[in-house]
């Protein structure tokens, strides 16, 4: 069975924590991650990578740049 | 043929570096370009570096650092036979740094050539190196990390000019009865060639930084493993990691992949800056010179830059 949206939503907490710190109950959808997470460029890479050890999608850097939001992220690992 | 027998070891006799005087702070840059110290630390981990002005050559480091080397191992001149330096950053191509280096060291017509590995560049002299000693081709070799990025970077271009910066570190290897240098795991990816790279000879140094960030802290680990592996040295065996300074949060990344619970992590980036081919012996030689490793401890080195490249491996501290 596919991952719904809610277990990658639950995933990517959970990354998105072990690499910033940033608690898992922040990263909502609807958050971007400069602008309210406060996640950098480097940062991103990270949880790039780590999201494809999870999930198996790669997100090249090309793509990452476009992935502003949560919800961003979430769509693409879906697609 | 006859072919001289192959030597048991080789080890690093004594180290050695040089930094130039002028310090600049990332309040220093940000006079000058758009960037903070809170932005640079948090990205990079560099709090100040040095600046060689414009009369000092990456010849005049390497020569500096070589000589403090050199005394520190107790050796004459005339007992090097082979110098190498490893440098991407000369003014001029020709003629080589080693040879220039060595005649004003007072070393007499020794083997002599240049390694460009970038970043990874003394990790390969030291693998060179080691493999003459040990088969005869030198009896005692100068391995030399100079650079001087300054000269190569553009200083309004904030992603480059606030991580690299000038210095030279130097190692002098000779035989040993014991392996005191492991065997060197090396390699490269052409494929991201572009990644790091100066266009042409009126250009400056670029950096895709994601590009190369992924790539060290993805595909470093296993190499940084294996040189353990080849050595026969247990990750929580080493009593220091010494990777390239390129980035702290590279360093950091790399260092909790290996597992080397009981090793000290060189962090000299936040004092030196990215020195390139020369940041491994300027990290080292200052680690040892301020007690933070012992002579017989064992540390591994991994270098890794443009090329890209990349080589390791385990060396005993002298």
């Amino acid at each position: 069975m596919a991952a719904t949206e809610q277990d990658i939503l639950e995933g990517l907490g959970k990354i998105i924590n072990e690499i910033t710190g940033i608690p898992a109950s922040e990263v909502t959808p609807e958050k971007n991650f400069v602008d309210d997470l406060d996640i950098d460029s480097l940062s991103m890479v990270e949880i790039a990578v780590a999201a494809q050890d999870e999930f198996g999608v790669e997100i090249p850097d090309d793509q990452l740049k476009n992935l502003k939001t949560v919800k961003d992220v979430l769509t693409y690992i879906q697609n | 043929m006859k072919m001289p027998e192959i030597a048991p070891g080789s080890k690093v006799l004594a180290l050695g570096h040089y930094q130039p005087a002028n310090v600049v702070t990332n309040d220093d840059l940000a006079k000058t370009i758009d960037t903070n110290d809170e932005w640079i630390q948090s990205r990079v981990g560099i709090k100040e570096r040095r600046i060689a002005p414009d009369g000092e050559s990456v010849e005049d480091m390497a020569a500096i650092a070589g000589g403090k080397a050199l005394a520190a191992s107790g050796l004459s001149p005339d007992d090097i036979d082979l110098v190498i330096v490893a440098t991407c950053t000369l003014e001029t191509q020709i003629p080589n740094a080693a040879a220039v280096v060595a005649h004003r060291m007072g070393i007499n017509s020794p083997g002599a050539f240049d390694v460009n590995a970038a970043c990874a560049g003394f990790c390969y002299a030291l693998g060179t190196a080691n493999a003459a000693v040990r088969a005869g081709a030198a009896r005692n070799a100068l391995v030399i990390g100079a650079e001087k990025l300054s000269q190569w970077i553009d200083w309004t271009d904030r992603s480059t000019a606030v991580i690299f910066a000038d210095g030279a570190g130097a190692a002098v290897v000779g035989p040993s009865d014991t392996p005191g240098i492991g065997p060197v795991v090396w390699g490269s990816s052409g494929d991201k060639a572009d990644a790091i790279s100066i266009k042409d000879r009126n250009d400056h140094l670029y950096q895709e930084g994601q590009t190369v960030f992924r790539w060290a802290t993805t595909a470093l680990h296993p190499v940084a493993l294996e040189a353990c592996s080849r050595a026969g040295v247990d990750p929580a065996e080493l009593a220091a990691f010494v990777p390239h300074q390129a980035n702290l949060r590279i360093i950091e990344s790399i260092a909790r992949k290996l597992g080397a619970d009981k090793a000290v992590i060189a962090r000299d980036i936040v004092t030196a800056g990215n020195t390139s081919a020369a940041s491994i012996p300027l990290a080292l030689s200052r680690m040892l010179e301020r007690g933070e490793v012992r002579s017989g401890d064992l540390a591994l080195v991994l270098g890794f830059g443009a090329g890209l490249t990349y080589a390791g491996q385990v060396i005993e501290i002298p």
